[in-house]
């Protein structure tokens, strides 16, 4: 059985390696969350707000030509189509209903490519609740569209300039921040990261996408269970919640697609299943890419949201154990898909998501299976980068 | 005996812990530090070991940390450092970093190193106290090497009881919610913080760090705790240093007044 423990480790992976300063709100969240999230009066909010202000339940979408191209049947998970553009929503309307009734009156978030910090931006101007977001600087730049999204949703954006600039740098000054604030402030993480119950708690409002999956399958196809599910992993989220109603459904391949950057081993790379070895990064025990001396390296991604160095505790325990098959992607791949998606389908995928299609070219598959790949966002805020390649 | 225990002991009030970053500003500072603020009166030292994403720590000590790991600094070399500079001297010294660091050092062999070089007992902010009980207490009490875990004005009671029962050393009083280098001054809820504490008849001696910068701040920490600790302040003093032993006696006897 896949599943986190009491103590938030899947097998040796997880854990809350967190300073003493955020003991009482990772506290109060580990003994609260499930019994909250599960509780009938939630679960009504959350539904409710996910089908008349997400849009859910997202398409399922046979991709005719897509999958004559590749001769096999593919299948895409709409979460472009969602409020916002990306699965990242389905996180954070879980997690502003968890802050409420925790009481919390302000809302700080991290983000990489901008989708979670507009999403979080935008529970924040929907239940009224003051929200910000710390960037990379070079992400800022990078992805200048998602910045005055979020300004025009009333969000502060605080650029993390320490170290590489980008998510990892972000998410530290997102946890300094908690550090500082500790009793009016909630910390929506936006992805499996981080330390226990983070990586669980996203994870289980992320999986309505393979709740869906299951009914959307086997409507179309006569079967519940697809024979591979392709999804891209930063942190890890978007393919966590693809996955989750599948993990003990051995038959069912799944594949984790990362960043390869300029190559797995150019040095500038955010594959970390690969290059990653076992340590702490965001008070989660988890593969990251260190030195020798335990520093952690920054990690180099034409995506901002692929690039970060470390994975979820579930997915390297998945990949640890075999039971994901982690594929590396370069930037060139990347951007060569994205063009060939929106030629084929008339889909632009983002950065993050044009990864995963870029897989296809690489994974093992026979002509009757039934492969899903998650779409997890559309490609609006990486059109500055795309126009480059025209 | 420890050589931290036997400080204890020994002096029970106004005691003065000071902080550095290894490898800071120059890559070999690391045995002039130590010798010149023992001259200078410090009655323990703290050394950090430069890391990359030092989550507890404000823009003056990330930053000397970075400035640090550009220098060069290893914990392989820093170690010989400590090795080298405790042929010199018998003040109690400490060393404060990461879990992660440790861990990919490897935990027995960092401890057995610790040992080795002269070094009292750690500090590891993101190692909490569940998973030392679990995992690590057996491997500390081995090998005679102190911890000093901590608390904050958000700690528990409960908390607080078990801190005192795993803890080896002193005590690390967390001034208020904050990272480190962060606030000016004391308030009065610090001050009810402190007392409450105070009153709480641990059977370690509590050490008062984060925001402690001066005379004033310092004789107010003592007042209600063993003494205190300084990390960001002294890292600036020595961002401007052109002797450090000069700068180091200034900055000490500002502190003691
Ligand atoms: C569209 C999209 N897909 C994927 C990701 C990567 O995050 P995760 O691995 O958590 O799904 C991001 C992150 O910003 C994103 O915006």
């Amino acid at each position: 059985m896949i599943e986190v423990n009491q103590r938030g480790y899947y097998g040796e992976f997880g854990g809350a390696f967190i300073p003493e300063m955020l003991h009482p709100n990772i506290e109060e969240l580990r003994k609260c969350y499930i019994e909250v999230s599960e509780s009938a009066e939630f679960q009504a909010e959350f539904r409710k707000l996910l089908k008349d202000y997400v849009g859910r339940p997202s398409p399922l979408y046979y991709a005719k030509r897509l999958s004559a191209h590749y001769n096999t049947n593919i299948y895409l998970k709409r979460e472009d189509l969602n409020h916002t553009g990306a699965h990242k929503i389905n996180n954070t309307i879980g997690q502003i209903l968890m802050a409420q009734r925790l009481g919390k009156k302000r809302i700080i978030a991290e983000t990489g490519a901008g989708q979670h910090g507009v999403a979080t931006a935008t529970v924040c101007a929907l239940m009224g609740i003051e929200c910000i977001v710390y960037m990379g600087s070079v992400d800022i730049e990078r992805q200048a569209p998602n910045v005055s999204r979020m300004k025009m949703l009333g969000a502060e954006v605080r650029p993390a300039t320490s170290g590489s600039q980008t998510l990892k740098d972000a998410t530290n000054e997102a946890i300094r921040d908690w550090i500082n604030n500790p009793e009016d402030t909630h910390y929506i993480i936006g992805s499996v990261v981080g330390p226990h119950p983070y990586p669980d708690m996203v994870a289980r409002f992320q999986s309505v996408i393979s709740e869906e999956m299951l009914w959307q399958l086997k409507e179309q196809t006569g079967n519940e269970d697809p024979d591979i599910i392709v999804a891209c992993v930063g942190g890890g989220s978007n393919a966590a919640g693809a996955y989750y109603h599948y993990l003990n459904k051995k038959d069912v391949r799944l594949v984790a697609v990362e960043a390869a950057g300029l190559g797995i081993h150019s040095g500038e790379s955010a594959a970390t299943s690969v290059l990653g070895t076992k340590g702490i990064i965001h008070g989660s025990r988890t593969l990251l890419m260190q030195t020798d001396d335990g520093q952690i390296i920054e990690p180099y991604s034409i995506s901002a949201g692929l690039d970060y160095p470390g994975i979820g505790p579930m997915h390297a325990h998945l990949i640890d154990t075999g039971r994901a098959e982690a594929v590396s992607i370069t930037d060139e791949e990347a951007v060569k898909s994205a063009f060939f998606l929106a030629r084929i389908e008339g889909i632009i995928p983002a950065l993050e998501t044009a990864h995963a299609f870029s897989a296809l070219d690489k994974i093992d598959y026979s002509k009757d299976d039934v492969i899903v790949v998650n779409l997890s966002g559309r490609g609006d805020k990486d059109l500055g980068t795309y126009v480059k390649y025209f | 005996m420890n050589r931290l225990d036997q400080l204890f002991k020994n002096k029970k009030k106004d005691i003065l812990n000071i902080y550095f970053t290894a490898g800071y500003p120059n890559l070999d500072d690391t045995e002039t530090i130590i010798l010149s603020l023992e001259k200078a009166g410090a009655d323990l030292i703290e050394i950090g070991m430069p890391y990359s994403d030092p989550l507890a720590d404000g823009p003056t000590i990330q930053e000397s940390g970075q400035v640090a790991l550009k220098n060069g600094m290893t914990l392989p070399l820093l170690f010989e450092q400590i090795k080298n500079t405790r042929k010199k001297t018998e003040i109690p010294l400490i060393m404060m970093g990461y879990f992660n660091q440790v861990m990919q050092y490897g935990e027995e062999k960092f401890i057995e190193q610790c040992v080795e070089a002269g070094v009292d007992g750690l500090i590891l902010p993101d190692l909490p106290l569940f998973e030392y009980e679990k995992d690590y207490k057996n491997l500390f009490e081995k090998n005679g090497l102190n911890i000093s875990f901590l608390i904050t004005p958000q700690t528990s009671e409960a908390r607080i009881k078990k801190v005192d029962e795993l803890n080896r050393g002193f005590i690390y009083m967390v001034s208020s919610a904050a990272i480190t280098g962060s606030k000016k001054g004391i308030s009065p809820q610090q001050i009810e913080y402190f007392e409450r504490i105070a009153n709480m008849q641990l059977q370690h001696p509590r050490l008062i760090g984060f925001g402690i910068s001066d005379y004033e701040t310092f004789s107010t920490a003592c007042r209600y705790a063993n003494g205190a600790i300084i990390g960001s302040a002294y890292i600036r003093a020595l961002a401007n240093s052109k002797n450090i032993e000069q700068t180091t006696l200034d900055f000490v006897s500002m502190v003691i007044g």
